[in-house]
């Protein structure tokens, strides 16, 4: 039996801590600061690759916005390689970490601003469509919840590994859809619970 | 280094909806989570070292013009992996209320006053043995709405960082022989006590600074072992 620490909820006053500087707004007299580790920004000067906006809210059961959620999400370069140890294949991008942390806002809604992945490997060397890894923490939930953003502009989304495996009727929960007339803008929302649930990952 | 994430290990934690703590009752999914392999986005995390942080950013009690009110303590320990090694350079945000039971965030209406000096966030890296220190003060008790007469026992919020984005926890650590514990859905969310005891850290005498500080001993255990040979691969 293993001994990890238990997860417990981030609750509902994280954000002083853990995204200051971002879209919620808790400051109740303009007189603190605290600057953010990591940002909703993931944009490095050295990072090359489309630019792009991906922007959602985040709804309950009953459908209403979460305005005290914390998204993170970890993505790999454009070139499909991860900034970590275990991916050893030379990073051209030696700046962009491919992580990010966006609160919601009062109307439930968290934005990123990244560059667009490539593929990446997966199981058995089948390349993984270009993805997102998403992290969602907040009150009323006492560990953390997986999912993944993938693009609707991907023809290598109908081969990929593990977007296969999730029944058709319910693989739309994880597309993020490109926003007509906007450059590069995508739409991804997450539906905790309900009849439109995000398809979540237990890992 | 490469290691393994078992899912067993994760019988430690609460369950996703857990009604006594009643926003957890439309917060939870309520489809089956759908079971798929450890890839190379999920083996691999965010890498934060010392650059991230600055002087002072692990010391609560020295971020404003004066020192904040309350007892003063040393929150130390090391972040470890299930094979009980050191993980290093690991990124150790903090939160938490003042002595007063009051955060600094505008959602708290508790009325117990806000201490000018003293904001609550904090943050540090491991060393090369995976320790980390905190000084702060000791967060005070504070209502909530979960249920009539609800208050949390004190608790510190961590947000800990591993050797892959499987490893990223947040939890919360409790004091020694808190009152509150048999009262609080949140913390007897984890339903087995000797994980339950895992979050509650202990008084460390030995590093109690005299005439100064009382220190608090808290390790933090990540998700990541070893495969042995038994170990089916997972990739
Ligand atoms: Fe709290």
């Amino acid at each position: 039996m293993s001994e990890i620490t238990p997860s417990q909820t981030v609750g509902p006053f994280f954000a002083y801590g853990l995204t200051p500087n971002g879209r919620c707004e808790w400051d109740p007299n303009g007189s603190y600061s605290w600057k953010n580790t990591v940002e909703s920004n993931l944009v490095t000067p050295d990072a090359s690759g489309t630019r792009i906006h991906i922007e959602g809210t985040v709804r309950d059961g009953d459908g209403l916005p979460i305005n005290d959620c914390m998204i993170e999400i970890w993505q790999a370069d454009a070139q499909g390689r991860y900034a970590h140890g275990r991916d050893n294949r030379p990073l051209p991008n030696t700046q962009f970490k491919g992580f990010g942390r966006s609160a919601t806002d009062k109307a439930g809604v968290y934005a990123f601003d990244t560059i667009k992945p490539g593929s990446v490997a997966g199981p058995g060397g089948k390349p993984q469509a270009p993805h997102i890894v998403v992290c969602i923490f907040s009150r009323g939930m006492l560990r953390q919840i997986y999912t993944r953003l993938y693009f609707d502009d991907e023809p290598a989304n109908a081969s990929d590994p593990i977007l296969t495996m999730v029944p058709a009727d319910r693989r739309g929960t994880l597309i993020a859809h490109k926003q007509p007339g906007a450059d590069n803008q995508y739409r991804f929302d997450i539906r905790v619970q309900g009849g439109d649930e995000t398809v979540f990952f237990d890992i | 280094m490469s290691l393994i994430y078992p899912k067993q290990s994760l019988e430690a934690y609460p369950k996703h909806l857990s009604p006594g703590y009643k926003s957890t009752i439309k917060r939870s999914p309520s489809k089956p989570l759908m079971i798929v392999p450890h890839t190379l986005s999920e083996l691999t995390g965010p890498v934060y070292g010392h650059d991230a942080i600055q002087e002072n950013d692990n010391d609560l009690t020295k971020q404003h013009k004066g020192e904040p009110l309350g007892e003063r303590i040393i929150v130390h320990g090391h972040v470890l992996d299930e094979d009980k090694r050191p993980v290093p350079n690991a990124l150790v945000e903090l939160w938490q209320a003042n002595a007063c039971g009051r955060y600094v965030h505008n959602v708290d209406q508790h009325p117990a006053p806000l201490d000018p000096n003293f904001t609550g966030a904090g943050r540090t890296v491991t060393d090369a043995k995976g320790y980390y220190k905190f000084i702060t003060v000791k967060p005070g008790a504070y209502p909530w709405g979960n249920h009539p007469n609800a208050w949390r026992p004190n608790h510190i919020h961590f947000s800990v960082f591993g050797h892959s984005f499987l490893s990223r926890l947040v939890t919360q650590m409790y004091f020694p022989g808190d009152y509150l514990f048999p009262y609080d859905p949140i913390f007897n969310s984890v339903t087995d006590e000797k994980a339950r005891a895992r979050m509650i850290s202990t008084f460390d005498l030995e590093n109690t600074v005299p005439d100064w500080a009382l220190a608090f001993r808290f390790d933090i255990v990540l998700r990541g072992r070893e495969a042995t040979p038994l170990d089916n691969d997972e990739h």
